[in-house]
């Protein structure tokens, strides 16, 4: 047995398996064994209070809970409309951000850095950042209005449903623009010249170049991105933490504040893992639909050369 | 000037109007949080607001580190000693973890390949709520809640698999034939790999590590849940320690932003350029 193994180890065949194993292994423990344990705990009644819970089977009634439960569903609504809204817009301010940064040519490497900023950013200081600027006794912006004149009052930027949510919004496209900005200008420099130069020649307006050529080229630049950021899309959590904890009275409440509420305030772990399973598969089926966008483009690309 | 000329000239105007806006919106709220760290809370607090600093000093900052007998109300200097640690040594195990798989995937064919690819890349798909649910429940269990090497071994996972993908792309762009020339001359792989493929790859590795970094750093949602006293507890989450239930020191708070943001600041500077290629080559050429 031994010797089989040590046999398997030293064929040639068996490196790339070897040189994987630390990442397999590291990932095992931290992703795969916790995820099924949660998967075992979304069918118990556990409790973090009372830890014999952990062997409290009841089979699908967080699920059927969860599904009759109007507070998930409209935690669950305003997530997909949150990721729809920002990925959306995020993609098109990129875009523009791109195609006027490349018509820049004196300083352009200086602006290029500055818009990275953002990304670097802690999301959670991103959050505390415009907590600040939108917190309506203190905060710049109504200080700003009132300056000027245009509002009489205090605009109450994180309580009111709409404007709560357009903050957020806000602070989370101000953050993750830059990912598609600086990956479509990155796709902008690598266009080849001859196509362009060729349809100015057959007599193409500059929209039609850019509607059939630039376009078409930059998207598999626009799938990376997009692939990239629904990596990390549940990092609207922190953000979402400071600036309102998903109150108030669960106005802007997203799927990932519901799960804290649920499992680490109220101690339900058992209900909490449930949702989290949700919201998992949300995440994943969002990376999927994306990643094979981008091989497919990456194809059609292929094809093209 | 003809017709031509002067649309060329507003449209040259109208760019650099845009990008100054653009600017302003990237660069203003930032300035603004940086610039609240020098002032007093009185000062913030004021109304009608003071547009003009009056008073701009480091007190703040004294208050945070206790200089000059100060109260420290916060331990703010283990925060920093916490996120330096737990950032530092996961980024080195990330980027080992890294180097070795993103090899693999960048020379060799195998069985599954794409599979295990698209696995890693899935893992890191889960929010880090979702996991930090089972995680907690394990680590309590285990004693690693409140423990820098629990909070590093979380970090190293949610770092490997973006490794992967952007150390694959470095050596991806590195031809096969240097290493084959090195191993005919008579290099080992390790060798070769050593020798050859590492010192070019090894900005592109290095932008990698600070990528990792960055993440470790941030990272808010399961420090949050997995980190409890001084131990542990990393800066994002001690940023939280200035909000009390209905007061929030917004000057204190402004002033630990700017420990936060000083790194990333730095550190974006010096990857943007590699960035930007390793994450492009990475995904575009398949």
């Amino acid at each position: 047995m031994f010797r089989r193994a040590k046999r398997f180890f030293h064929r040639e065949q068996s490196t790339p398996y070897l040189l994987l194993m630390p990442a397999i292994l590291t990932l095992m423990f931290v992703v795969l064994i916790p995820l099924i344990f949660s998967f075992y705990t979304s069918f118990t009644g556990y409790r973090l209070v009372k830890p014999e819970s952990l062997y409290d089977w009841v089979g699908f009634r967080n699920y059927q809970r969860i599904f009759a439960d109007g507070d998930f569903w409209a935690a669950f609504g305003r997530t997909v409309m949150f990721l729809t809204i920002a990925l959306n817009l995020e993609f098109l301010f990129g875009l523009g951000i791109a195609l006027l940064i490349n018509r820049i040519t004196w300083g352009q490497r200086g602006l290029r850095t500055i818009m990275m900023f953002p990304m670097m950013f802690s999301p959670i200081l991103v959050g505390y950042q415009f907590k600040f600027i939108f917190n309506d006794n203190i905060g710049v912006l109504n200080n700003a209005l009132q300056a000027l004149g245009l509002s009489n009052g205090a605009i109450a930027w994180l309580v009111d449903e709409f404007l709560a949510n357009f903050s957020i919004l806000f602070a989370e496209i101000w953050m993750s623009t830059s990912v598609f900005a600086i990956l479509l200008l990155a796709g902008l420099f690598a266009i080849p010249r001859d196509p362009l130069e060729a349809a100015k020649v057959d007599g193409c307006n500059s929209w039609q170049v850019f509607r059939h050529i630039t376009l078409p080229f930059l998207m598999p630049f626009a799938f990376i991105a997009m692939t990239i950021r629904s990596l990390d899309v549940a990092r609207a959590y922190d953000i979402v933490d400071v600036m309102t904890g998903g109150g108030p009275a669960g106005r802007t409440e997203l799927l990932w504040t519901l799960i804290a509420r649920v499992g680490y305030d109220n101690s339900r772990m058992g209900q909490a893992n449930a949702m989290a399973y949700v919201s998992i598969l949300l995440s994943i089926a969002f990376t999927y639909y994306f990643f094979k966008k981008l091989v497919a483009a990456r194809k059609y690309m292929g094809g093209a050369e | 000037m003809t017709r031509g000329q002067l649309r060329k000239r507003v449209g040259k105007v109208a760019t650099w109007l845009a990008t100054f806006i653009l600017m302003l919106v990237i660069c203003l709220p930032g300035i603004y949080v940086v610039m609240t760290g020098f002032r007093p809370n009185r000062e913030v607090l004021a109304k009608p607001a003071i547009w003009v600093p009056e008073v701009f000093n480091l007190d703040n900052f004294y208050k945070i580190f206790g200089v000059g007998g100060e109260q420290v109300a916060i331990p703010v200097t283990s925060y920093i000693t916490n996120s330096l640690i737990i950032a530092l040594t996961s980024t080195v195990i990330a980027l080992l973890i890294g180097m070795s798989g993103g090899y693999a995937f960048a020379r060799f064919r195998f069985k599954f390949k794409n599979g295990l690819f698209l696995g890693i890349m899935l893992s890191r798909t889960v929010p880090g709520i979702a996991l930090s649910l089972p995680v907690f429940i394990i680590w309590s269990r285990l004693g690693l809640i409140d423990t820098k090497p629990g909070l590093i071994i979380v970090y190293v996972a949610l770092n490997v698999p973006f490794t992967i993908w952007l150390i694959d792309g470095f050596f991806r762009q590195i031809p096969k034939e240097m290493s084959e020339a090195a191993q005919v001359d008579g290099c080992t792989r390790w060798q070769a790999f050593w020798k050859i493929e590492f010192p070019l790859a090894k900005s592109g590795i290095a932008s990698a590590g600070i990528f990792a970094f960055l993440t470790s750093w941030n990272e808010y949602a399961l420090a949050s849940n997995l980190t409890r006293s001084t131990d542990s507890k990393t800066l994002p989450v001690g940023l939280m320690d200035f909000t009390a239930q209905f007061t929030i020191d917004w000057a204190g708070m402004s002033a630990m932003a700017v420990i936060i943001i000083i790194p990333a600041l730095i550190l974006t500077f010096l990857v943007q350029k590699h960035l930007i290629a390793g994450l492009t080559f990475g995904g575009v050429k398949g």
